[in-house]
């Protein structure tokens, strides 16, 4: 049903809110995922230990999800290989050299009302679209 | 409060995790729908980041006016300029989200699905960030 998609959606970006102030509120860091997972490597003490313990976190959300929901978590098989891995490099790529991804900038820094955010955000979603929309054309 | 921070960590992960999870954001098929600006359009990813902008702009808002339980202080960004990484940086981003419909957030849910498709994109998302580490 359309309307409980809409619900879904809002309920889980409500979660995710609740999520990025708890982790302001209780260790005074930022919920962005791309800083999370770089910063994971980082060998400076007490850098890598509380983003490794996000990361866990993340994956039992998954698995909890999956124990309770009656949909799987991802609907398609056999996206092209060679796409996935030119996206993935992309994504990395972009996201350190810009700082921040759909998390860091698009909900954290938006609601901070950072400048640099919003115009990280209104791009990567611009970009987003020009780039969907032309491929899917072309794959369907 | 050596194990404190861990903990609360791990609290937020399992939150945030749900959070994707349930929004549909974890599932790139859904995040094309918004991507793409077709017939089949779906605007539910709004949804998800107008409900949780204003959960955080409430929410930072009020912590902001406290300060941090088990840290000293926030570590907050500091960078303020609107410069060339920032812009070229987000566009590159554009275009691998586009790509794949994958950000990095769903991806890290992703590999519990069981599929490889999240596997091949973390590794691939991890090598494309330490490239830009050695490069910058």
């Amino acid at each position: 049903m359309i309307t409980n998609d809409y619900m879904m959606a809002a309920l889980g970006g409500a979660l995710i809110g609740i999520s990025a102030v708890l982790l302001l509120w209780l260790n005074g860091r930022i919920a962005g995922i791309s800083g999370i997972i770089n910063g994971a490597f980082s060998r400076t003490a007490g850098e890598a230990g509380w983003r490794i313990a996000f990361i866990v976190g993340l994956l039992a959300g998954g698995l909890l999800f999956q124990l309770f929901a009656d949909q799987p978590l991802i609907t398609r098989s056999n996206y092209p290989l060679p796409l996935t891995i030119g996206a993935g490099l992309l994504v990395g790529f972009g996201t350190r050299m810009g700082s921040g991804c759909t998390s860091g900038h698009g909900i954290c820094g938006i609601s901070r009302l950072s400048p640099r955010s919003i115009v990280a955000t209104m791009l990567f979603v611009g970009v987003g679209m020009l780039v969907a929309t032309t491929l899917q054309g072309f794959l369907k | 409060m050596s194990v404190a921070k861990p903990l609360t960590s791990l609290l937020a992960g399992i939150i945030f995790g749900l959070g994707l999870a349930i929004s549909g954001l974890a599932n790139p098929d859904k995040v094309l729908q918004f991507l793409t600006l077709n017939s089949d359009w779906s605007p539910a990813l709004l949804f998800t980041m107008g409900a949780g902008i204003v959960v955080t702009f409430f929410g930072y808002k009020w912590v902001l006016q406290r300060g941090p339980v088990l840290a000293e202080a926030f570590s907050l960004p500091t960078n303020t300029r609107l410069d060339p990484q920032l812009l070229t940086g987000a566009g590159i981003f554009g275009i691998g989200w586009g790509l794949a419909g994958f950000c990095p957030g769903p991806a890290l849910v992703g590999l519990t699905s069981g599929m490889i498709e999240p596997v091949i994109f973390v590794i691939a998302l991890i090598a494309g960030s330490q490239l830009r580490k050695i490069t910058a």
